[in-house]
């Protein structure tokens, strides 16, 4: 057997999953689903893949993520947290009044940020700005943008799908976090986004399809995407919302939950 | 007291006027489980509709449905319905004449947890600039279920914004409580304190008692429907007392503060205030933060009261 070349991502997973599930805790109530099930493709975004550098949030010339499911914003917060972006002990002030940590993303209180989110549907439009002013400074960075699969009903999307291969944006590297599940129920049941691959493909897009939650595949497929000459890339993630939190995991109202302190501190113990 | 969330009203009148009404539906955007009208599903399936996360899409098809002959209530958070289907509530049911019940839901400080994205200061506002449109807060269950009923019977677009979470009774079930129509919760000669909505009405109410216990009496006003305004009871208050305070969970540019300066301007002029945002977004706090931090608080009404008695 080769040696597990991903050790350090999945020790590094776990403690952004704990540091997650602590800062809603201890709130008391969250985002926790959609958080959980983009823990993993954070973790090897910026511990292998982005250029960025913690203390110098706003360095020029580096990549750029846009979190569009804004809504998974602790599961980021954790991420900066963990890598110096800021003091994790932030961590436990999220939502509370005058928080530098709101539960969507803002980029203008947030070391770490790229863009403002949190009215789902706006941020694979503000991921191709990015990557169109970075194209006139440029610069070969990436964006990266991720979308939930719920959000990809907004229409909104699907002009940006056909703006980004029109202008031929083969740095824009985007993911549909497909964990299944909206705010109302399974996506399939609400409004399906069937099939996600042929549709991209349909718009013009290069297409992969991960397990979201293996670090061999996400690698492989972001190094494939960075590869496009011409096209921008969606890779449609198979993820488990809620993974990793064991009274969340798969559970259908886990988009929203209040939970206790000491729940958090059993699914915490229970991560190992 | 009631003992039902805004919201279970919300879905049980609708749920009532149903069994009668064969023509009412109702529309959601993957925020069933918000708004609670989930029962309505169970019991009517044929007639619920959730588009998933799709506000524009939402508004097209009710406008539709409208055209049907339907009668469709539509609800998203009110930051959505305003600002996402904008255009398609103004031109596909307002400008088109159809018969569209939108509701938004968590109004201005209630969006709490969900911070500035989420944090709708401006939607009154915007909808008032829809010529002929309809709009409403109820600040209890009781009118709640009133105005809801009036806005169906009503031929043509509506906009309510809806408390969602808690629960408050303020009035009788044989009070009387008719859309277009101010109610006056409390006579007083001093100053009149025009308030609307779940956050404001009763922290209007107990701020009018802090001042009686100074020797102050205002009128106090629930005005539920900010458009078309109870021009007439405006303008009798300002007639009377001398000074309007309004109060809104929203900012100040043009609500019902707006309606209001607006119709004294044009009638009566007399001082006006307001306990309302200024040029601010909104932010992420509890709700009781939030009312701190904006000054929807009684003690900032009686204060502001005072100081625009001053100018009378
Ligand atoms: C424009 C807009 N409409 C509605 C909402 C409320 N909302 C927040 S998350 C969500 C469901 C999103 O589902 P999905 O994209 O699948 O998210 P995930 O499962 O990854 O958490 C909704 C409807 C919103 N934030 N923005
Ligand atoms: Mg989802």
């Amino acid at each position: 057997m080769s040696e597990n070349k991903y050790k350090d991502l999945e020790d590094l997973a776990k403690d952004i999953r704990k540091k997650t599930i602590d800062s809603i805790g201890f709130l008391g109530v969250g985002h926790i689903g959609g958080a959980m099930s983009i823990a993993d493709l954070l973790t090897i975004l910026y511990y292998r893949k982005m250029h960025v550098d913690p203390s110098n949030p706003k360095m020029e010339d580096r990549d750029k993520l846009v979190l569009s499911k804004g809504h998974a914003g602790p599961a980021l917060y954790s991420t900066l947290a963990q890598k110096g972006f800021f003091p994790e002990q932030w961590l436990r002030t999220l939502n509370v009044g005058g928080t530098n940590l709101p539960s969507h993303c803002d980029m203008n209180r947030t070391p770490g940020i790229d863009m403002t989110t949190g009215s789902l549907g706006q941020g694979l439009s503000s991921a191709i700005g990015l990557a169109l002013a970075m194209r006139l400074d440029k610069s070969e960075r990436n964006v990266f943008a991720i979308i939930g699969d719920g959000e990809s009903q907004e229409g909104q999307n699907w002009e940006a799908a056909m703006t980004a291969s029109q202008f031929r944006l083969n740095k824009l590297i985007a993911f549909t976090d497909y964990n299944k599940m909206q705010i109302d129920g399974y996506t399939s049941e609400i409004m399906s986004i069937d099939d996600p691959e042929a549709k991209w493909k349909a718009f013009g897009w290069n297409t992969d399809r991960v397990n979201g939650h293996s670090f061999a595949e996400l690698d492989a497929a972001i190094d494939r995407a960075r590869e496009s000459k011409d096209k921008p890339t969606m890779i449609i993630m198979d993820t488990i919302k809620g993974k990793g939190c064991s009274f969340a995991e798969g559970v259908i109202t886990n988009h929203n939950m209040a939970f206790t302190y000491e729940q958090a501190k059993e699914a915490i113990e229970a991560l190992g | 007291m009631s003992d039902k969330d805004m919201r279970d009203v919300y879905t049980e009148t609708l749920m009532e006027m149903a069994d009668a009404d064969q023509r009412i539906c109702v529309l959601e955007a993957d925020l069933m489980r918000a708004t609670g009208t989930g029962s309505f599903k169970d019991k009517f399936p044929e007639r619920a509709f959730n588009v998933g996360v799709a506000e524009a899409n939402m508004v097209g098809v009710a406008s539709g449905l409208s055209a049907g002959g339907k009668i469709p209530w539509a609800a998203t958070f009110g930051c959505f319905a305003a600002r996402r289907s904008y255009d398609q509530f103004f031109i596909s049911a307002n400008y088109a004449q159809q018969n569209v019940k939108l509701v938004g839901t968590d109004p201005g400080v209630t969006a709490a947890f969900n911070g500035g994205t989420h944090m709708p200061f401006e939607d009154t506002g915007l909808m008032r600039c829809i010529p002929g449109l309809v709009i409403f807060e109820p600040c209890d269950s009781v009118s709640l279920k009133s105005l809801i009923r009036q806005a169906t019977e009503h031929k043509g677009s509506t906009y309510m914004r809806l408390q969602r979470k808690g629960k408050y009774t303020l009035y009788g079930e044989s009070d009387e409580i008719v859309l277009g129509k101010g109610n006056v919760l409390k006579e007083g000669e001093d100053l009149t304190i025009i308030a609307s909505g779940y956050v404001m009405v009763p922290e209007a109410l107990a701020a009018a008692e802090m001042l009686a216990d100074e020797g102050i009496n205002a009128r106090v006003i629930d005005m539920h429907t900010v458009k078309p305004l109870d021009r007439k009871l405006v303008v009798e208050s300002a007639e009377k007392t001398g000074a309007v305070l309004v109060c809104e969970n929203h900012q100040k540019k043009g609500g019902l503060f707006s309606a209001v300066a607006e119709c004294l301007g044009e009638e009566y002029p007399a001082p006006v205030a307001a306990v309302a945002v200024e040029d601010q977004f909104g932010q992420v706090g509890t709700l009781e933060y939030l009312k701190e931090a904006y000054g929807f608080t009684k003690e900032n009404i009686a204060e502001k009261a005072k100081a625009l008695i001053k100018r009378k």
